[in-house]
């Protein structure tokens, strides 16, 4: 702002200076978004603590030796599909229809469930084979990073029954648009993520 | 522990009796002490009946306002508490020469050099930097209150929930005997295998989540909540610097809870991140934790050089000079600070090549800083200065800091560092940087804001005898300490043997009793301000003529901070008002849509203190319990839809007639 | 009011300072130390370049400016100058750019890993010379000494032959500590598992202080030694005493050094069990533990099977139950008699 020119110094009325309402614009979005990209360096930490660590295995096994390709390629369609459905449940949403957006939601939360399940199983496996997190610093970073993941998705699980009780109770008013809205963001970002994790850990360690 | 039953062992953990220091006589009396103290409080606030004011006006509200000043408050409580930690550590080192062991048992004063970094840097200056941005960013930016107000209370809480928890160490167990930074394998389950560490990762985890959600807060705030007319680049200096350091906030905080939560594992699940064997990796700990580190010391002094130049301008009655200049030298820094961290150990053995790199950008910092430094400079420049508090705390600011950036500029040159980490030097500088520039910009912050917040300024004469000993006493403490460093004495030494070095940490220790007199001469400040308040009052709201919205509110502001949100034209919006006369409103006023306050917050804090509290002892139930009650708590807070009212407009009408009513008897 | 010409004082007075008083970064014996007490000389020079001017025109500003000087001008509104920016953004840059050419340049001359190119200022050194080898451990809290071509060894007293340059390999046995000898050279950490590696020369004989310079827990204060920079032939006499008094240094000698323990009076060793130092550093100490560089050279896909799927059973492996309880030394091999950390 350069200097001005000319002291204007003219009494100008109160209007000029006020507004009676002025509501803000809603920055829950906003706000879940900002949150988000600080997940995202929050696994951004693991994913470098996974690269330093991935090649020390301690004398014990490495990704190729542990890895069940199959097994995680079926995980990562589970995933991905949930985001397809919930997507459904989100035009659901759109269209007002409290029953279709709540049916879309139960098989998104299905379709979590069983990637967490079949997560689940993949650990007991290999804790019962003695490779859990603490036979070696690989499967420290391993564990860390997928572990870290799962527990989102878990989490994202439990926040999803939540709103389809509020849905079903509250209807799809404003605020609950609104908190949808944000489990979507969340949902996505564990899909791109998941991505990153299938890419860097498995296909990689694989290699 | 061979007597106790299963069922003591599952409920309490490792806690048992000894946990509590009952044979340590300096923490026997300090616990008398705290717990009188303590009593008396209560007894005091029962005695007044203020138990339903403090629930209902403060522990439950969501205003920013009281929010920003219980923040205050906490950094100030735990300032105390931090400072007697120097205090008995300059005694000791001025002691312990030549066969004396001093007065404090080798693995007390371990803990003190820890704890001591710990609460400065985590409950006295984040606090006191959030406390400030929390009053004044939403009244600068002629907003009623932040983007997220319950979030703001919860944030709140969980910062003292994290305080509190560090202060149970002190009576409960023992606090973690290894540098503020705690770095492995030091800081592992052999290295260090009390409850020491864990008391460390919880407080800071705890605090964090708080800090993390504050910094999403406030820049979802500043970017959607500003007046009508308030482009970015006519946003008081001030909020221009919360917002970056905010956006450090967010991109730096999630680090910390990983490198931490990497580092509880290795203590508690024996997983292999940072250990000596099984190809754990301690340098990874070492980037990780300052890869969150360097950022948080820019988090600390961003909103210092946004004060500094609120209050220049302000002072010398003069526009800020440069101010886009000023702008970008922030987001520069905000930026660059990302690329410096490497710089905190050169001699870690990374090679000439990366520790060149990091060097280099570390000095390239320097040239914004010297700009913003410059720009101040040149407000003052043909301006008309008047010395207030504020404005003595501004020069102090100026010339100190100057002298610990130069110090940090030499540290980094590689090749000078190798002989300077870790010593005395590298303690004076960064106590030169966090007290000359962070320390001082809270003072000035405190004292500038202060009459808005309260109604009545501080007292003059004990601000200055504060100002005075703060500033000599700084000098007296810390210029020591350079020489010692070039003297080849490291730090974190509880005694010595070379006699010859014992007259530079008695000048030191002097020093610290200079500081402790200033420390008294601000409490004393606030009493008698206080007492003097009808003398001091401030009955237009606009006690230094100033130049940000803030100054056209009441002091203090009414809860709702506007009855009809300002229109901004122009940076200093409302110098500009001032300048073209407008004039208050007088009828026509609305119903105003305000939150409610709520208990969620403080109750899911103390949950979470619960359960950090049970993990640290491994008290399983406890964390169980708490830990679903935390998650069921907050499930049910969102079941409540009802979580706002409005002021009727006849109370509004009533406020705004008040208040100008007072200004046309003050005008 | 302010006392410009007091605060002024006190901040020049640490540079007063700087022309000795016994502060032996500025004044060490040395090579690579004292070239890096001229860089910091040659740092705060250029750095007062810009420091001085600001602060005298802090102090000169607020004294011409104040509010009663109603002499000076006052142009409230005056807030740009992109001169003065220029200036203000261009002149700090110069210095940056001066002191990054000075940083790149002694941060590779002066690197703790490059070989000596010269003894002092007035003698280099043949590219392809012998150092003295030097093998540097530091314990819980003391610090030991190997020297691999004398076949010696000592605790908390390090001799070296002035003028002539000695390469030290420096690892530790548990926690991270530094290894700093002020008057000698820079420091450089050390730490388990690892090596790190310091090149110095000591110009001057005399006896002067070594410590770590990283906090390393209970005996950290007293984890100090002495360093000896003596003529060739009181070198010698002195590696003749170690061989005469010293005892031997093998590995269960080493465990019970990695004891903790503090304030260790100087001791030495007269034999050196030859692969000791590889043993510490790769941590290996312990018999039947596997050391790192083998374990590290087994790479991917070699572990305990070959690569492909998940395999099953193979149960003598570590296939412990309870996580919580699984000891980390644990490789399904020789227990040891529950020392940790060799």
């Amino acid at each position: 702002m350069t200097t001005n020119a000319t002291e204007a110094t003219q009494n100008l009325p109160s209007s000029h200076f006020y507004v009676r309402e002025h509501h803000p614009e809603q920055g829950t979005l906003l706000g879940f978004w900002l949150y988000l990209m600080s997940d995202c360096l929050l696994f951004a930490g693991l994913f470098a603590t996974y690269a330093v660590l991935s090649n020390s295995y301690a004398g014990g096994p490495s990704g190729a030796d542990i890895f069940d390709l199959p097994l995680v390629a079926l995980n990562t369609s589970f995933l991905l599909l949930s985001s397809i459905t919930y997507g459904f449940a989100m035009l659901q949403m759109q269209l007002k229809r409290v029953n279709g957006t709540l049916l879309w939601l139960a098989v998104t939360g299905l379709l979590g469930a069983a990637f967490i399940g079949l997560e689940l199983y993949e650990f007991a496996h290999l804790l019962s084979e003695g490779y859990g997190p603490q036979r070696s610093a690989f499967l420290t970073a391993f564990f860390a990073l997928v572990g870290t993941h799962g527990l989102h998705v878990s989490f994202g699980i439990i926040w999803l029954i939540v709103l389809m009780v509020q849905v079903k109770r509250f209807g799809l008013n404003a605020e609950n648009g609104r908190r949808l809205m944000c489990l979507s963001m969340f949902w996505h970002f564990l899909d791109v993520v998941w991505i990153g994790v299938f890419t860097f850990v498995y296909l990689m360690g694989v290699l | 522990m061979q007597d106790k039953t299963d069922l003591t062992s599952l409920i309490f953990g490792r806690l048992s009796l000894e946990s509590i220091p009952y044979h340590e006589p300096i923490l026997v009396v300090t616990f008398a002490i705290a717990a009188l103290a303590g009593l008396g409080l209560l007894g005091f606030i029962t005695y007044k009946q203020f138990w339903g004011t403090l629930w209902h006006d403060w522990i439950t509200s969501i205003d920013h306002k009281k929010i920003g000043i219980m923040y205050i408050i906490l950094a100030f409580v735990m300032l105390l508490r931090g400072f007697s930690d120097a205090l008995m550590m300059r005694a000791q080192q001025a002691m312990a020469f030549a066969g004396s062991e001093g007065f404090l048992p080798p693995e007390h004063y371990d803990q003190l050099f820890t704890v001591h970094g710990v609460i400065m840097i985590f409950f006295v200056a984040m606090p006191m930097i959030v406390g400030i941005m929390n009053f004044v960013v939403p009244l600068q930016l002629g907003t009623r209150d932040v983007a997220f107000p319950f979030l703001n209370n919860f944030s709140f809480w969980m910062t003292a929930a994290g305080a509190g928890l560090t202060m149970v160490s002190l009576f409960v167990g023992e606090f973690g005997k290894t540098g503020w930074l705690a770095f492995p394998p030091l800081s592992g389950i052999q290295g260090s295998p009390g409850v020491g560490v864990d008391y460390y990762i919880w407080s800071l985890q705890i605090a964090g989540v708080g800090t993390l959600l504050s910094g999403i807060n406030f820049m979802v705030t500043i970017i959607k909540n500003r007046a009508p007319g308030m482009t970015l680049m006519k946003m008081p200096i001030f909020t221009w610097t919360a917002l970056c350091t905010n956006i450090l906030i967010v991109a730096a905080f999630p680090i910390l809870t990983v490198v931490l939560a990497m580092l509880s594992m290795d203590r508690m699940l024996d997983t292999h991140f940072f250990t000596n064997d099984m190809g754990g990796n301690m340098m990874m700990y070492v980037n990780l934790i300052w890869i969150w580190g360097h950022p948080e010391v820019y988090i600390l002094i961003l909103p210092a050089f946004g004060v500094f130049s609120e209050v220049v301008a302000t002072f010398s009655g003069k526009r800020l000079f440069g101010y886009t200049s000023m702008v970008y030298a922030t987001i520069v820094i905000t930026v660059l600070s990302y690329l410096v961290w490497l710089h905190h150990f050169f001699t870690m053995g990374a090679g000439a090549s990366v520790n060149a790199f990091f060097g280099i950008t570390t000095m390239i910092i320097s040239i914004p800083t010297g700009a913003k430094l410059f720009n101040w400079l040149f407000t003052m420049y043909r301006g008309r200065i008047r010395f207030e508090l504020p404005m003595m705390w501004t020069v102090s600011f100026m010339v100190t800091f100057t002298i610990g950036g130069m110090t940090g500029v030499l540290l980094a040159v590689p090749p000078a560092d190798f002989v300077l980490h870790n010593s005395l030097f590298l303690v004076a500088h960064f106590h030169n940087v966090i007290i000359g520039g962070v320390l001082f910009g809270m003072f000035a912050a405190i004292n500038y804001w202060f009459p808005k917040a309260f109604g009545y300024k501080l007292d003059d004469y004990w601000g200055k005898w504060s100002f005075w000993l703060w500033t000599i006493g700084f000098y007296a403490a810390f210029m020591p300490l350079y020489v010692l460093g070039l003297m080849g004495v490291t730090r974190r030494m509880n005694h010595f043997d070379d006699s010859s070095l014992q007259i530079w940490f008695v000048i030191a220790a002097i020093g610290a009793l200079m500081i402790l007199g200033g420390i008294v001469a601000s409490i004393i400040q606030f009493v008698v301000s206080y007492r003097r308040r009808d003398e001091l009052r401030d009955h237009t709201g606009d006690i230094w003529d100033g130049r940000t919205l803030e100054w056209s509110t009441s002091s203090p502001p009414p809860q709702y901070n506007f009855a009809f949100t300002p229109v901004v034209y122009d940076n200093d919006s409302w110098t500009d008002m001032k300048k073209h006369g407008y004039e208050r409103p007088r009828d026509g006023f609305l119903p105003i849509h305000m939150p409610k306050n709520t208990a969620a917050g403080f109750v899911l804090a103390m949950l979470s203190a619960a359960c950090g509290f049970g993990l640290v002892w491994h008290m399983w139930p406890l964390v169980g319990v708490s830990f679903v009650a935390l998650i069921g708590g907050f499930i049910i807070h969102t079941f409540n839809y009802n979580r706002d009212y409005h002021i009727p407009a006849e109370d509004v009408t009533r406020i705004e007639n008040e208040r100008s009513q007072q200004l046309d008897r003050y005008a | 009011m302010s006392f410009p010409r007091l605060r002024y004082g006190l901040a020049l007075l640490p540079l007063t300072l700087l022309g000795g008083c016994g502060m032996v970064v500025m004044d060490p014996s040395g090579d690579i130390a004292s070239q890096q007490a001229d860089l910091i000389i040659v740092s705060t020079l250029l750095m007062l370049i810009v420091i001085v001017p600001v602060i005298f025109l802090t102090f000169y500003f607020a004294w011409r400016y104040r509010k009663n000087n109603k002499t000076a001008a006052y142009h409230p509104e005056w807030d740009h100058s992109t001169k003065l920016e220029l200036v203000i953004w261009g002149v700090p840059l110069l210095i940056i750019i001066a002191l990054g050419l000075i940083t790149w340049i002694s941060t590779h001359k002066l690197d703790p890993y490059r070989p000596l190119d010269r003894i002092d200022a007035d003698r280099p050194l043949a590219a392809d010379h012998e150092p003295l080898n030097v093998q540097v451990v530091s314990l819980d809290w003391k610090w030991l000494f190997i020297y691999p071509e004398q076949g010696v060894a000592s605790i908390n007293e390090l001799v070296t032959p002035v003028d002539v340059p000695v390469r030290f390999h420096i690892t530790s046995s548990s926690t991270m500590n530094s290894f700093y000898i002020p008057a000698l050279a820079g420091q450089i950490y050390s730490m388990p598992g690892m090596q790190t590696t310091l090149n110095a020369v000591i110009n001057e004989p005399g006896e002067y202080q070594g410590f770590s310079a990283n906090y390393s827990g209970a005996g950290f204060s007293d984890m100090r030694f002495k360093y000896l920079g003596v003529s060739d032939d009181k070198f010698d006499a002195w590696v003749q005493k170690a061989k005469k008094q010293g005892g031997t240094l093998n590995r269960s000698e080493y465990l019970q050094l990695a004891q903790p323990s503090t304030a260790t009076p100087v001791t030495y060793y007269s034999t050196v069990a030859p692969d000791l130092y590889h043993a510490i550093l790769n941590r290996c100490v312990v018999e039947g533990k596997m050391c790192m560089d083998q374990m590290m050279m087994m790479g991917k896909g070699d572990g305990e099977m070959a690569g492909g799927a998940i395999k099953h059973g193979d149960k003598q492996k570590g296939g412990h139950s309870s996580a919580l309880n699984m000891n980390s030394d644990d490789m399904g091999r020789k227990q040891t008699n529950g020392q940790d950390d060799e």
